[in-house]
C-alpha cells in the first residue's frame, strides 16, 4: 500500500469518527465520548496529513498550529456559560474564513489548469466561507452586546442586496470563464459585505438560529473546498455538517413557531409594527417584598420555576436549586419549565441547570408544564420574558406572535424576578407585568434568589 | 489522488443522506452542544490549510495558507473545548443519580 493510500486509509478512519461523534452528540448518554470520538478523528487525519507526499515546510506548519491553539484553547477554556453562543459564532466564522481562504490559495496555485466544475467549487467555497465570516461576525457583535440586538435595516438595504448579489454573479461568470484569481477574489470581499447585511435584520432572538444556519454553510464551504483539493474527507465531513446543520436550523425554528424566511427577511419585507410599548407602560405595576413572595412559595403546594436568559447573566442556577430544595423540604412541589429556546440558545437553560446539579426529572418541556399549568400555585419567572409572553398568543401583531410559550399567565399565581421594566431581547412589551396576578420582584436574579433563600428558611 | 468528479459527487450526495439522518431524533436539549460539535468538525479544513501551505508557491499562496492553517486551528480546539465544556456539566447530572 502506498503511502498516500494510507493517508486515504486514514482519513476514512476519521470521517467515520466524525460521524460516530454526531451520532453521539444527538444523544445525552454519549453526547461527551462522541466529542472525544470527534476529536480523535480530527487528531489522526491532521497527524496523517503531515505525512502527505510533497509537504514542505512542516516548521511553518506547526507554528500555525501552535498560534491558533495558542488563541482558541484560552479562549474557549475562559468564556462564561452565557457567552458560549457567541463563542460558538466566533469559531465558525474563522473556519468559513479558513475555508474561502483555502480555495482561494489552491485557485491560484492550478491557475490556468483549473477545470470549469473545481473553478465553481472555488467560486462557491470563496462566496459561501466569506458569507458565514461577517455572518457570524455581526452574530458575534449583537450577542455580545457590541451592537444593539434589535433588527437593522439600511436604508436602501434591498437596492444594496441587489447590487451586491449582481456583483457577485458578475464576478463569478467572469472568474469562471476566465478562470480569474482576481475575480473570485473580489467576489470573496463582495460576499463579506453580504454577510453583513444578511445577518443585520435579524433580530437578537432569532440570532441563535441564524448562528445554526451559518454553522451549515460553513460545512458546505469546507465540502467545497474539498472538492477543490479532491480530498474525500473534507467532502464527508463538511457536507454533514452542512446536512445535519440544515436539520437542526429547521427544528430551531420550528421551536420557535416561526419559518426560516421570517426570521431571515421578516424586518425586511415586514411593514414596521407598531410598538406595544406605549400603550401598557404606564400602568401600574404590583411590586412586591422578598418576605411576601417568600410565603407565597412557601405555603404553595406546586411551584413552577421558569428560568431564562437573567438567570445564566446573574449566574444564579446555584441559588435557584438552594430556593427549590428548601421548598421541596417544605413539601411543595418544584419543577422547571424550560421552553425550548430560553436563553440565547436552544438547550442553554438545561446546560446551567445541570451544572448547578438540579435533577434531570425536575426538567419539564413546555408542552408538559403547560398542561399542569391550572394546578400550579405559583410561576416563579427568573430573568425570562418573551418565552412567557402572552401576546406570542393573542396578539397577531406582535413579531413574537405564533412562537409557543410557556402559559404561565393561567397559573395561579406569577413572580418576576426581573432586573428592570426592559421588555426582553425581542424588544416587546409584556403585558402580564402588569397583570394583577403578577407581582415583580426587581432586582439582580441571584441577590433576590438569596434574600428568597433566607426568607424561606425563618418561615 | 486522482478521484472522478463524479466519484466526489457520489460521496457528496450520501454525505447529505448520513448527515439528515445520524441527527434527525434529537431532544431541544442537546441542540446547542450539537451545533458546538459540529461546528468543531467544520474544523476539518484544518487539513485542507494544512495541504495549501505545504504544497503552496509564492507569498500570496503561503500568507493565505498560514492565516488559513491558524484560523482552522482555533475553530478546531475552540470549537472541541468549549462542547467539551458544555457536556461536563451533563454529567455532574449523571453522578446524582
Amino acid at each position: 500500500m502506498s503511502r498516500a493510500e494510507t493517508i486515504e486509509l486514514v482519513y476514512l478512519v476519521a470521517a467515520v469518527c466524525f460521524i460516530v461523534a454526531l451520532k453521539g452528540l444527538s444523544s445525552p448518554r454519549g453526547a461527551r465520548m462522541g466529542n472525544l470520538i470527534g476529536a480523535a478523528g480530527m487528531l489522526v487525519a491532521v497527524a496523517a496529513t503531515f505525512a502527505t507526499p510533497g509537504m514542505h515546510r512542516v516548521w511553518l506548519i506547526v507554528i500555525a498550529l501552535v498560534v491558533g491553539a495558542a488563541v482558541g484553547v484560552p479562549a474557549a477554556r475562559s468564556v462564561r456559560m452565557t457567552a458560549i453562543p457567541q463563542m460558538v459564532a466566533a469559531f465558525n466564522g474563522v473556519g468559513g474564513a479558513a475555508a474561502a481562504l483555502v480555495s482561494l490559495a489552491e485557485f491560484d496555485r492550478t491557475a490556468g489548469h483549473t477545470g470549469f466544475g473545481t473553478a465553481a467549487a472555488v467560486v462557491f467555497s470563496a462566496f459561501v466561507g466569506a458569507v458565514s465570516f461577517t455572518g457570524s461576525a455581526v452574530t458575534f457583535a449583537k450577542l455580545q452586546e457590541l451592537m444593539t440586538g434589535q433588527p437593522v435595516v439600511l436604508p436602501h438595504q434591498r437596492l444594496a442586496n441587489a447590487t451586491l448579489g449582481a456583483a457577485t454573479v458578475g464576478l463569478a461568470v467572469w472568474g469562471l470563464a476566465d478562470r480569474s484569481v482576481a475575480a473570485v477574489a473580489l467576489l470573496a470581499v463582495v460576499a463579506l459585505a453580504l454577510g453583513v447585511l444578511f445577518v443585520l435584520p435579524v433580530g437578537g432572538a432569532d440570532v441563535p438560529v441564524v448562528i445554526s444556519l451559518l454553522n451549515s454553510f460553513t460545512g458546505l464551504a469546507v465540502a467545497a473546498t474539498g472538492a477543490v483539493l479532491r480530498t474525500t474527507l473534507l467532502i464527508v465531513a463538511g457536507t454533514l455538517v452542512g446536512a445535519s446543520g440544515t436539520l437542526l436550523t429547521r427544528m430551531m425554528s420550528q421551536a420557535m413557531g416561526r419559518s426560516l424566511s421570517n426570521i431571515l427577511f421578516g424586518a425586511i419585507t415586514a411593514a414596521p409594527t407598531v410598538a406595544v410599548a406605549s400603550a401598557t407602560s404606564d400602568r401600574p405595576v404590583r411590586t412586591g417584598t422578598v418576605d411576601d413572595v417568600a410565603v407565597q412559595l412557601g405555603y404553595a403546594r406546586r411551584v413552577l420555576v421558569v428560568p431564562g436568559y437573567g438567570l445564566a447573566v446573574a449566574q444564579a442556577q446555584h441559588t435557584v436549586r438552594d430556593l427549590a430544595d428548601l421548598l421541596e423540604g417544605r413539601g411543595v412541589e418544584v419543577v422547571y419549565g424550560i421552553h425550548p429556546v430560553a436563553g440565547r440558545m436552544p438547550g442553554h437553560m438545561n446546560v446551567l441547570l445541570a451544572e448547578a446539579n438540579v435533577p434531570y426529572e425536575q426538567l419539564r418541556e413546555m408542552d408538559d408544564v403547560n398542561a399542569q399549568m391550572s394546578q400550579t400555585d405559583v410561576a416563579l419567572v427568573v430573568g425570562a420574558n418573551d418565552v412567557v409572553n402572552p401576546a406570542a398568543r393573542d396578539s397577531p401583531g406582535s413579531p413574537i406572535y405564533g412562537m409557543p410559550i410557556i402559559n404561565v399567565d393561567q397559573a395561579q399565581g406569577v413572580v418576576f424576578l426581573k432586573r428592570s421594566m426592559r421588555p426582553g431581547f425581542a424588544g416587546i412589551d409584556n403585558a402580564l407585568l402588569y397583570d394583577a396576578h403578577t407581582t415583580m420582584l426587581f432586582g439582580d436574579a441571584k441577590e433576590t434568589l438569596t434574600a428568597l433563600v433566607a426568607a424561606v428558611k425563618v418561615l | 489522488m486522482t478521484e472522478t468528479t463524479i466519484g466526489l459527487f457520489t460521496i457528496f450526495v450520501l454525505s447529505v443522506f448520513v448527515g439528515f439522518e445520524v441527527i434527525s431524533k434529537v431532544s431541544s436539549t442537546l441542540h446547542t452542544p450539537l451545533m458546538s460539535g459540529a461546528n468543531a468538525i467544520h474544523g476539518v479544513i484544518l487539513v485542507g490549510s494544512m495541504i495549501v501551505l505545504g504544497s503552496g508557491h509564492g507569498a500570496a499562496q503561503l500568507t493565505l495558507g498560514f492565516i488559513a492553517v491558524v484560523l482552522a486551528t482555533i475553530n478546531v480546539v475552540g470549537g472541541f473545548v468549549v462542547t467539551d465544556r458544555m457536556l461536563e456539566m451533563f454529567k455532574g447530572r449523571d453522578r446524582r443519580k
